[in-house]
């Protein structure tokens, strides 16, 4: 990253507003973690090739990691964080527990938020269209079919 | 005082142990109880995403008679926690699991007899629930009541029995795992997340090659970004430090470096002949059964190899380090804090070591977590009491982290007339599989290597066959043959970098045998099962293999063009977890596996759903190595630095796997983490050939593969 002017900028994650003052080429993923203090989403390449990063632009997952700060402004920015939280759990969350579909838990976040954004589009996917929708996300445990059981349990329970 | 447990006998030391206790006698070595209602839990082992704090936990709300609310796993560090070297091996739950059995089921005694002496009644009279100590005839105290450190400051006697098995209410549950919640809804947790005061971040410039050495560097571009705090060199040793991690990744991108490169690397394409033609030192084991050998009627050979190997962890390595004086504190992902506070202190020359763990993401053995600890210790020299945190590039998690070494196996089998098995000979080439932290008098740091004034880097060895062996790891037989031979010519030469990986030499190993097992039972008209069933005495290994066979229906396999079915079966270690995988497969130009079938016996498990995850788990990432992994280099480089170049299973490409667990309440447990990964292999490789009757008998099973084993067929 080459290090340009700070600006001032108006960002809305979580649906909270946050205004705050930073280099305009900051990558999303580094102003959520280091100045929002928002550690759910995770860094994994800094390439957009494995997706610990994703986070929900208008819907839409995508890495954080490469995407410049300028580029989030004016748009609606969901964390994991923001999916839900122990008190008042997404249904992806509470599927992900009763899947128990994890083992190390360092892409699941990224894993939520892709689910999150096929079931905003898709919200009963087939399993082939899971599986579709999380292959930019990569797994190295092995948690790959808990994962599927749990992104269709929430479809069925919602 | 009425004490259940005597301690004259106590105080007999050297008595050995069960488990850690072995090492770690004492007993408030592992848990202390607390007046606020709750005890604390001290473990040598560390979280890596396999659940081992959840199974421990559950071990002592078992022994203890609390609920698992009022048991708090404490992180491990050097400080506090029992020395269990290396989480490591699939040996937590029998190493850790064990001595907290025993450990509390002897502190469980000792405060039974507080209790019987405080409440004036006999021992026999008491029941504990959730740690409330109760008398038949009313009288009640608690845990939390008598709580006194000076009860457990005592060397365990080890004769407190555990519950037996038909008393167990929480062993033996899938409680979920303690860990989950905070990973799913994105609380902190792990060491990438974790902020100090003060904070600092670090950077490493990594050389473009193991042989390179650090020419000059021009660091003026790097110095004006702004935070950028200090640029650290000694020898080729360079690093960074900054305000924030964004200056030092600007930084870093501006430090402009020239080395020279030697080119010291074998040629990819052809490892086998390259360990084959280096300096060995080569150990040898045989055995001989009494009865006279059956007559060979003839003679089969066959070579099969691996190539190097990725751990290829999703979070790159991360550590933060802060000097006090000479004082040091680590927080580190290491999977043994231990070890690497010895190698600190050699490398460093730090008066104190504390190296505290944090989770991070998985590991799948010595990756880079040891490494970048030093990197941050390095570096937090220069930052005047600041602490630092360091993380890795994916580039350098893919290229400096260690590697599981490459391996060629040669196989021979004497066959009798029946096609019987009556003599086997396993012959293997391969570095030492591990080159862990504080084994050596040298530390095994990597930046501790590229220092002016270097350490020495030392080959990597292989832990003795008695413990499962490194290299040689699965390569004397399980099967009842009437003579036998393993030779391991351990290669010294180590051009790539290689250490534990899971499983060690395991997955090749197992690989090789079962592929050739498979020819074998081919070539004398036998079943796969059937031929393995006749060469096998062990009733629990006949066991996983035949529950297999009926869950996947072999005998109902339907043959149809281009699919096809294989076995692979394995008891890790000889010593540890039986499983027995099925894969059914599709193949054409490549492989694309559909289903693992697979049956484990693990003795008396712990968590059923925690065996079963880390088995699934286990499968399909040995799926993703026998399809997909090999590490790419030319003559000085890796190359294979990215997920692009080194790509692993995606989820369009993973299989279904099903899980079947062999009850074996009465069998003593053992760990599963590593169990699954040299059948599945065995089972995808052997699947193939029932596909495309080809034999590819070099790992990965890649197109090109599959396509000269086919135009080289008869």
């Amino acid at each position: 990253m080459n290090q340009g002017k700070a600006r001032r900028f108006t960002l809305q994650v979580n649906g909270r507003e946050h205004t705050l003052s930073a280099d305009e080429n900051s990558s999303l993923l580094d102003v959520l973690r280091n100045t929002l203090k928002l550690k759910g989403t995770r860094f994994g390449c800094g390439d957009e090739q494995c997706g610990a990063c994703f986070v929900l632009v208008d819907g839409r997952a995508v890495p954080s990691c490469t995407l410049p700060l300028g580029s989030a402004v004016d748009k609606v920015i969901t964390t994991v964080e923001g999916l839900g939280s122990s008190d008042s759990p997404h249904a992806l969350q509470q599927a992900f527990l009763a899947e128990q579909a994890a083992q190390c838990g360092y892409c699941t976040s990224g894993m939520l938020v892709s689910a999150a954004a096929l079931l905003k589009r898709t919200p009963r996917p087939s399993e082939a269209e899971v599986k579709q929708a999380l292959d930019r996300n990569l797994c190295r445990c092995g948690s790959h079919n808990r994962i599927v059981r749990a992104v269709l349990r929430a479809a069925a329970a919602a | 005082m009425n004490l259940a447990v005597d301690p004259a006998r106590a105080a007999a030391a050297g008595t050995p142990l069960p488990g850690s206790l072995r090492v770690n006698r004492r007993l408030s070595q592992w848990l202390k109880f607390h007046r606020e209602g709750y005890v604390e839990v001290f473990s040598g082992k560390v979280e890596i995403g396999q659940g081992i704090l959840t199974a421990l936990k559950q071990i002592v709300a078992e022994e203890l008679d609390v609920s698992l609310a009022k048991v708090r796993m404490s992180p491990a560090c050097t400080a506090v926690s029992p020395d269990e070297a290396v989480t490591s091996g699939s040996r937590s739950i029998e190493e850790s699991g064990t001595a907290l059995h025993h450990a509390c089921a002897e502190a469980r005694a000792i405060y039974l007899s507080a209790a019987a002496e405080r409440l004036g009644v006999p021992v026999a009279s008491l029941s504990v629930v959730d740690g409330n100590i109760v008398a038949s005839g009313g009288a009640r105290t608690s845990y939390w009541e008598l709580a006194d450190d000076r009860l457990l400051d005592r060397e365990a006697t080890g004769e407190i029995a555990p519950k037996p098995a038909e008393a167990q209410h929480v062993v033996g549950m899938s409680v979920p795992r303690l860990d989950l919640p905070d990973k799913v809804f994105g609380v902190p947790c792990f060491i990438h997340d974790f902020e100090l005061k003060g904070m600092v971040h670090g950077r490493m410039l990594r050389p473009p090659s193991a042989g390179a050495t650090l020419q000059s560097v021009d660091e003026t571009a790097a110095r004006a970004v702004p935070g950028v705090i200090d640029i650290v060199r000694d020898g080729s040793l360079i690093g960074l430090l900054a305000e924030s991690e964004a200056a030092a990744e600007a930084a870093l991108s501006k430090l402009s470096a020239r080395w020279s490169e030697t080119p010291i690397l074998p040629d990819e394409n052809a490892l086998g002949a390259w360990l084959r033609a280096q300096e060995v030192e080569t150990s040898f084991v045989a055995g001989n059964a009494p009865s006279a050998r059956p007559p060979v009627a003839r003679t089969v050979k066959a070579s099969y190899s691996r190539p190097y190997l990725a751990h290829a962890s999703i979070g790159p390595s991360c550590a933060l380090a802060q000097w006090h004086g000479s004082k040091l504190h680590v927080w580190t992902h290491s999977q043994g804090i231990f070890n690497l506070r010895r190698d600190l202190m050699l490398a460093l020359h730090a008066s104190e070591v504390v190296v505290e763990h944090v989770q991070g993401a998985g590991c799948y053995g010595h990756n880079g977590a040891d490494d970048v600890a030093f990197d941050a210790a390095w570096l937090a020299r220069a930052a005047a009491g600041r602490p630092v945190r360091v993380q890795w590039s994916r580039a350098d998690e893919l290229a400096w982290a260690p590697f599981g070494p490459a391996m060629a196996i040669d196989l021979e089998a004497d066959l009798a007339a029946d096609g019987a098995i009556v003599g086997w000979r396993h012959t293997l080439w391969s570095n030492g599989h591990t080159s862990r932290p504080g084994r050596a008098d040298s530390p095994a740091l990597l930046g501790a290597w590229h220092l002016a004034k270097p350490f020495e880097r030392k080959t990597a060895i292989n832990p003795p066959l008695a413990g499962g062996g490194g290299a040689e790891r699965n390569a004397v037989p399980i099967y009842a043959l009437p003579a036998w031979q393993m030779i391991n010519h351990h290669v010294l030469e180590m051009p790539l970098r290689a250490s534990a990986l899971r499983s060690l030499g395991a997955y090749a190993n197992v690989f090789a045998v079962e592929s050739f097992i498979d020819e074998l039972a081919i070539a004398a008209g036998e079943s796969p099962v059937g031929f393995r069933l006749r060469h096998l005495a062990d009733r629990r290994a006949r066991a996983v293999i035949e529950r297999a066979a009926i869950v996947a229906g072999w005998n109902q396999w339907a043959r149809r063009e281009g699919a096809g079915h294989g076995l692979g079966f394995a008891r890790y270690k000889n010593a540890g977890a039986y499983c027995a995988v099925i894969a059914e497969i599709e193949a054409d130009a490549e492989v694309r596996v559909r289903r693992l079938t697979i049956a484990v016996d693990a003795g008396r498990v712990i968590n059923p759903d925690g065996v079963a995850n880390q088995i699934e788990g286990g499968a399909i990432q040995a799926t993703s190595w026998t399809l997909k992994e090999a590490v790419r280099f030319d003559r000085s480089r890796v190359v294979s630095d990215s997920w692009e170049a080194y790509p692993i299973l995606r989820f369009s490409e993973v299989p279904a796997v099903q899980v079947e667990i062999v009850p074996r309440p009465d069998c003593g447990s053992v760990g599963v983490g590593e169990a699954a990964q040299g059948p599945t292999a065995a089972a995808i490789a052997n699947a193939l050939f029932d596909a495309l009757g080809v034999r590819v008998r070099s790992l990965p099973l890649t197109a090109e593969r599959i396509r000269a084993a086919i135009s080289s067929a008869p």
